[in-house]
């Protein structure tokens, strides 16, 4: 490009609008050319407040340091002491969380089985029901209890080590999921009671309760089905953490999972990943205090799902109150999903490693989000299990490695006072102090 | 015949007696007295056994029943025989909104009429009303058959895929993608048997057939106004 027109004056820097970006542009141009709105897998791609934007303060004179490596930092968790005769004992706090088969392959779904177990974690189930290698391959394994009751049954139901009641997940709070035809094997389909190759669609309410009163006895009729045996969790999306952890507790939940917007799908509308629901970060400790409100805080537990990554995510979640978190999309990072090992394929799909979100679409390089046989081969179960296992491991040393730091001698100790924040969204979100002050948004008696 | 007062006793004792029984088990008969209306009644039963409930229940009565015949001498509340897997459940009485509700097996036979949602998103159950059904019945129904031996609300068969609706009286409305459908010999043979199962006094060739026009199975943009 010239640096001047032809009269001699200098051209200005081309600018592009931050409003209508190249991404927006790209969207409009997609939902021009085809008359239908985006679907796609995953979570929320937006920048939003998040762990990152936390730091732990670290030991000092007031607060004394464990030796890394020598002094024990315990990180078991027990799940459903409220009600259930035998709880969930896991022995790390992060397991998997619910992703069915359907979206993901059966070798996938062998692989979390085996990487779970091999950490001593659960695995969950997701739309579609529970398959015989899915039972087989997870010594704890958690049936969902979802609004389409695909494959639902009383025998699985009995099999199970906990039932996820799924109101909502937080990537489309109020939303249904859609499995698109080219998805549904000759085994999909019978799981489901549907026809090969139509576009399945899942449910956005439960066919047959409305609202916590209708919830409670839903909880009571499950708990009766399995002789009150195993935890009845619930899950919500990020919507109204407070009240919904609140009416959760009161229908009878032994556990709440919280599944901020950054908790991935297997296909919804692009809108609706992005535009509905709150931050991960946002969630927490609002649904904390419902817990502590009602005295049920470590009663009921907490798992909080939604962008977790490392370990050090996993201690902030706990840290700000959280019992356990769930993984889904980083487990399937860790399986190989996204790998750049498959760059050029992703790239004859139209997209790049890393960014690859078709996953309804069942044509994955990785063999992952597939029915496809062919691309089904290029995973190997057993090495997705041994890679998921270290992965967990990795995550629940890190958290080791601050809960020391900050003088714990189990995750569970890590308190909100061992964090500050670097951003004041991030500070409100968390209400723990902005980095160098004492102060929060929010902050009771501090006038703002 | 074995007695349960469940007013006396409870319901985790009735529960946990019945789910007890086993294949071969010699106390085949059940009568279960004062339920008022209690939740969860002989719910995820799973023998050839006969449960007489003498009164009317509340939520999901015979949920997740298996193999059982759970006969309700009164109405019966919301999601009556929910997810049921096989066997039979007769309410003498009305059945309240979800009757049937994702029912995979087995024989639903309500002598009243059912409220709204009957048969909601159904996997292969056979539901028998001799009365009147509500509005939004057969929504999202999958397979199994809902026979009506009165009128159908609004919407019936809302989004519906190879379920089957024969009603012998009016149909307020159909809901997105149902239609009536030709009464083919093999329709009339399956409709005797279901009403003989049921128990009705009613003929074949007096019922319509409704079930899914198939256009809304795979999504399409051009559709958009139905869903």
């Amino acid at each position: 490009m010239k640096d001047f027109d032809a009269r001699g004056i200098p051209h200005t820097t081309p600018r592009q609008s931050a409003t209508f970006s190249q991404d927006i542009n790209s969207d409009i141009r997609r939902a021009a050319a085809t008359g239908i709105y985006d679907i796609r897998g995953g979570g929320a791609k937006r920048k939003v407040p998040h762990f990152d934007d936390l730091l732990f303060l670290g030991a000092s004179i007031s607060r004394y340091p464990l030796e890394g490596y020598r002094e024990k930092c315990e990180t078991s968790v027990t799940l459903g002491t409220r009600f259930a005769e035998n709880p969930i004992e896991l022995d790390i706090p992060i397991t998997i969380a619910g992703m069915s088969f359907g979206a993901l392959s059966g070798p996938a779904k062998e692989a979390l089985g085996r990487g779970a177990n091999a950490a001593g974690t659960s695995t969950t189930t997701g739309d579609g029901g529970m398959t015989p290698e899915e039972r087989g391959h997870s010594s704890k394994l958690v049936y969902q209890y979802l609004p389409s009751r695909y494959g639902m049954n009383p025998d699985d139901l009995r099999k199970a080590d906990a039932i996820e009641i799924v109101v909502g997940q937080g990537a489309k709070p109020g939303g249904g999921g859609m499995l698109l035809g080219q998805k549904i094997s000759d085994r999909v389909a019978e799981m489901r009671n549907l026809p090969k190759g139509i576009d399945q669609r899942s449910s956005c309410r439960h066919p047959d309760w409305t609202g916590p009163d209708d919830l409670e006895i839903k909880i009571l009729e499950l708990r009766e089905i399995t002789n009150w045996k195993v935890p009845i969790y619930v899950k919500v999306a990020g919507a109204r953490p407070y009240f919904d952890t609140t009416l959760a507790v009161k229908a009878g939940a032994d556990v709440v999972v919280l599944d901020g917007m950054q908790g991935g799908t297997a296909a919804t509308q692009d809108v609706f990943i992005e535009h509905v629901g709150q931050p991960t970060l946002a969630c927490i400790r609002p649904a904390v205090q419902a817990l502590q409100d009602l005295g049920m805080h470590r009663e009921v537990q907490l798992v909080i799902s939604g962008g977790i990554r490392s370990g050090a995510d996993v201690a902030k979640a706990m840290a700000l109150g959280a019992d356990a978190v769930a993984i889904g999309t980083a487990a399937l990072i860790a399986l190989g999903d996204n790998d750049p090992k498959w760059e050029a394929e992703y790239n004859e799909l139209g997209t790049t490693a890393g960014a690859y979100d078709d996953w309804h679409e069942g044509q994955d390089p990785a063999g992952i989000t597939t029915q496809d046989p062919e691309l089904m081969k290029r995973f190997d179960p057993v090495e997705g299990g041994r890679r998921l296992k270290n992965y967990l491991k990795v995550m629940t040393l890190e958290a080791q490695t601050i809960a020391r730091a900050c003088g714990k001698n189990h995750l569970h100790n890590l308190e909100p006072e061992d964090l500050c924040a670097v951003t004041m969204e991030a500070a409100a979100m968390a209400q723990v102090p902005l980095a160098g002050t004492n102060w929060y948004p929010g902050k009771p008696g501090s006038g703002y | 015949m074995q007695t349960f007062d469940l007013e006396a006793e409870g319901l985790r004792k009735l529960n946990a007696q019945l789910h007890a029984q086993s294949a071969d088990t010699n106390q085949t008969v059940w009568d279960i007295i004062n339920p008022k209306g209690s939740h969860a009644i002989a719910v995820g039963l799973d023998a050839p056994i006969e449960v007489n409930v003498r009164g009317s229940t509340g939520y999901y009565c015979a949920g997740m029943n298996k193999q059982a015949t759970v006969h309700i001498h009164g109405s019966a509340g919301p999601g009556t025989a929910e997810n049921m897997m096989s066997g039979k459940v007769i309410v003498e009485g009305d059945a309240s909104q979800y009757a049937g509700a994702t029912g995979h097996g087995g024989t639903l036979i309500i002598k009243g009429n059912a409220s709204s949602r009957c048969g909601i998103s159904m996997k292969g159950i056979d539901i028998i009303v001799h009365g009147n059904i509500g509005h939004m019945s057969a929504f999202m129904a999958q397979s199994g058959n809902i026979v009506v031996l009165g009128d159908a609300g609004d919407a019936l068969g809302d989004s519906c895929y190879e379920a089957r609706f024969f009603v012998r009286g009016s149909v307020k409305s159909l809901g997105a993608d149902c239609i009536e459908k030709e009464m083919r010999p093999e329709h009339i043979a399956m409709l005797e048997e279901l009403l003989k199962r049921g128990e009705c006094d009613a003929k074949p060739e007096e019922f319509k057939r409704y079930g899914s026009a198939r256009k809304l199975y795979n999504f399409d943009v051009d559709n958009a106004g139905a869903y």
